[in-house]
């Protein structure tokens, strides 16, 4: 075991992969001679060289288009976004393409495709490069979405998100790269579309993932201290999403609160709800919480910006009133 | 001369010695913000450093207030030129009230500016572009009096949308200029990375309106190139492409460090070309511009930016209840 970054992991995963299997390569903006916008990709031009860390231009859509073509050919590409919101300019080809290849060919064609994307708020990058748009993407039938919330799942998950025959939407959080956590030596795969127990508590459960998971673990520590034991189930993935060990938990503490970065309105929370009340209505005691962004474009100043987002604060008062 | 012809075309010696002014106020500006962002005191800055010249030349072509302008994020001399405040722009950087683009709800240098018919950018590239399309079509079937002025890196052409904007306008004789301001490099990733022709210019051809490439360290060229194709747009004639090679002599943003992609001499062989001294040698050997006038010119720019910040730092921040952008209509929409 070793302690490294979210970063690390992230590289680790991609390195070990491309060492593992030469069909696998990189392409993206910035991503080969500068090493990535987030230095994921930092002296793997100089190891693999230009032809498997590929520099692109400016045209998101080629990028996830390019992908799924040399994917229908035979390649395991990584298509790097730069951040998220930029996947917008690629959704044709990730809605149309990448989702449906499969079940349009009758299963003749497979898209072993992984997108990177960096989303998420918090860093004055104002209401166009801050967006948590995730649940887009996990509405469409065909896409797998993961987004982890630590090193050690970022790491296994992303391994596997390689190896998957089906196509992947991985995304990092632009504030988690820094984060630490304890990693094995060697290699090791997560199963995608599995929903994890991160901390134990039997008064309620808080159901949530990526940066909802760090806040989340927080908010528990505060409530701790006033003795209330939250249970965290980390999501891990959005599409498959499991819900097996939320429910578990749910019929142990009886009430929950959903914890997500992004808005609102039709968001993880409204799903993870609507199936809980679908699947485990006869254990809920109190009517389920969500804490999510208020519904605007996310501002630029620092104040207004964090008065947007969803804070550690928000979960605390949401967990009181479901107790 | 050439620059004889220039005073004959629509520029005047004050106009000249106007351009030159606005040039050194953003040189001043735009160094200074560097040094906030490097004390702590703002978040973020991305630099026109390099680009004043063809941006200043680009803007004095147009009538101001009366043409539209869909700039992007590298624009602030333009937008000097169009009269932007200095302390307008401090607000921006410093994400204070009353900062006119988005009351500081969006981040620094997104222009929108509607009293200078200025069109705001999303942060996506090449987003701008079917906008400029879309203002000169509402000109043409409206009958306006009016062109468009839309401006983007050359890296951004290799957008789909950029290149779905032009060709529409092309079709449908469009009064639009397309500007591009390459500096060859989109961050990290030079010009050969990002396209396989030797000039932006090229590529008008395949889209069937006029291409010309312009010294964008000579405002002067710059001014006259716009000019022309400005004067096509409202005779109707259409759009044309005109790319200004400028230089980029900062790294591409404060999130950015460019020393790992970037060799060193390149970076100190570009201040032999520095527009803003370029621009100076020129007015001088014209006998425009004497020793004194220099350091007036500087010394007034210091201070407008030294006043700016001031103003700015003093300046309170939104309050809290204005999160919210005026999301729908009828929202409240001040600040
Ligand atoms: C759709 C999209 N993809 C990626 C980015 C990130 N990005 C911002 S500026 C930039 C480079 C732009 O280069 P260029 O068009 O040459 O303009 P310059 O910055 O050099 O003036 C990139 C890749 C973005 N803003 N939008
Ligand atoms: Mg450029």
């Amino acid at each position: 075991m070793a302690e490294i970054t979210m970063r690390e992991a992230i590289s680790q995963a991609l390195w070990e992969e491309m060492e593992r299997d030469e069909r696998v390569f990189i392409m993206g903006e910035e991503v080969g001679l500068w090493g990535g916008t987030y230095a994921v990709t930092r002296n793997f031009y100089d190891h693999f060289g230009a032809e498997r860390v590929r520099d692109t231009p400016i045209a998101e859509g080629v990028i996830v288009g390019a992908a799924n073509g040399a994917a229908m050919a035979g390649l395991r590409p990584v298509a790097e976004l730069m951040t998220i919101n930029f996947a917008f300019l690629a959704m044709d080809q990730i809605v149309n393409g990448s989702a449906k290849i499969r079940a349009m060919f009758g299963g003749q064609f497979t898209v072993p495709i992984v997108i990177r994307a960096v989303g998420g708020g918090g860093r004055q990058l104002g209401a166009t490069h801050s967006q948590t748009p995730d649940v887009v993407f996990a509405h469409f039938p065909g896409m797998k979405v993961i987004a982890p919330g630590t090193p050690y799942d970022a790491k296994g998950l992303l391994k596997a998100a390689i190896r998957t025959d089906d196509p992947v939407l991985f995304i990092e959080n632009a504030t988690m790269y820094q984060s630490k956590g304890e990693v094995p030596d060697g290699d090791y795969v997560e199963p995608i579309g599995v929903s994890k127990v991160q901390r134990e508590g039997s008064d309620v459960t808080i159901i949530t993932y990526s940066k909802g998971l760090q806040l989340s673990l927080q908010a528990a520590e505060e409530l701790s201290s006033e003795g209330i034991e939250a249970q965290i189930i980390d999501l891990r993935s959005l599409r498959p999403l499991d819900l097996g060990p939320a429910i578990e938990s749910l019929k142990q503490t009886n009430r929950a609160v959903i914890v997500e970065e992004g808005w609102r309105s039709y968001g993880v929370g409204a799903e993870v709800a609507a199936r809980l009340y679908e699947e485990a209505f006869d254990y809920i005691d109190s009517p389920l919480k969500r804490v999510a962004q208020v519904e605007v474009p996310l501002p630029y100043n620092r104040e207004l910006e964090q008065m947007a987002l969803p804070q550690i604060g928000d979960i605390v008062k949401a967990v009181r009133e479901v107790l | 001369m050439e620059a004889q012809e220039d005073l004959q075309l629509n520029l005047n010696e004050e106009s000249l010695l106007e351009m030159y002014g606005l040039i050194v106020l953003s040189r001043r500006l735009d160094e200074r913000t560097w040094v906030l962002h490097r004390q702590g005191k703002i978040a973020f800055h991305i630099s026109g450093i390099g680009h004043e010249a063809a941006q200043v030349g680009a803007a004095m072509a147009l009538r101001r207030g009366q043409d539209w302008v869909v700039p992007y994020y590298r624009d602030l001399a333009m937008m000097l030129a169009l009269g932007l405040t200095p302390k307008e722009f401090m607000l921006g950087v410093m994400g204070k009230k009353g900062e006119p683009s988005s009351g500081a709800r969006q981040m620094p240098s997104h222009w929108s500016i509607r009293r200078m018919n200025v069109v705001s950018h999303s942060s996506p590239v090449a987003t701008q572009t079917p906008h400029a399309s879309g203002i000169g079509l509402a000109i043409k079937m409206r009958g306006d009096d009016a062109i468009v002025l839309t401006s983007i890196g050359e890296g951004a052409t290799s957008q789909g949308a950029w290149y779905e904007a032009v060709n529409w306008a092309a079709i449908h004789k469009l009064p639009v200029v397309f500007m591009v301001e390459n500096n060859l490099y989109a961050i990290s990733v030079r010009q050969d990375r990002q396209m396989a022709v030797e000039h932006v210019a090229d590529k008008a051809a395949g889209l069937g309106l006029p291409g010309v490439t312009v010294d964008g360290l000579d405002a002067l060229a710059v001014h006259r190139a716009i000019s022309e194709a400005a004067a096509r747009a409202r005779a109707g004639d259409g759009p044309t492409l005109v790319e200004a090679m400028v230089q980029r002599m900062t790294p591409h943003s404060s999130d950015d460090d460019d020393r790992s992609y970037r060799p060193r001499a390149e970076l100190e062989a570009l201040k032999a070309q520095d527009p803003v001294r370029l621009q100076r040698d020129k007015l001088m050997d014209m006998g425009l511009l004497s020793e004194q006038a220099e350091t007036e010119v500087q010394e007034r720019a210091a201070a407008q930016v030294e006043e700016a910040i001031k103003f700015a730092a003093s300046a309170p921040y939104p309050e809290v209840s204005e999160a919210s952008y005026p999301v729908y209509a009828g929202d409240r929409a001040d600040g």
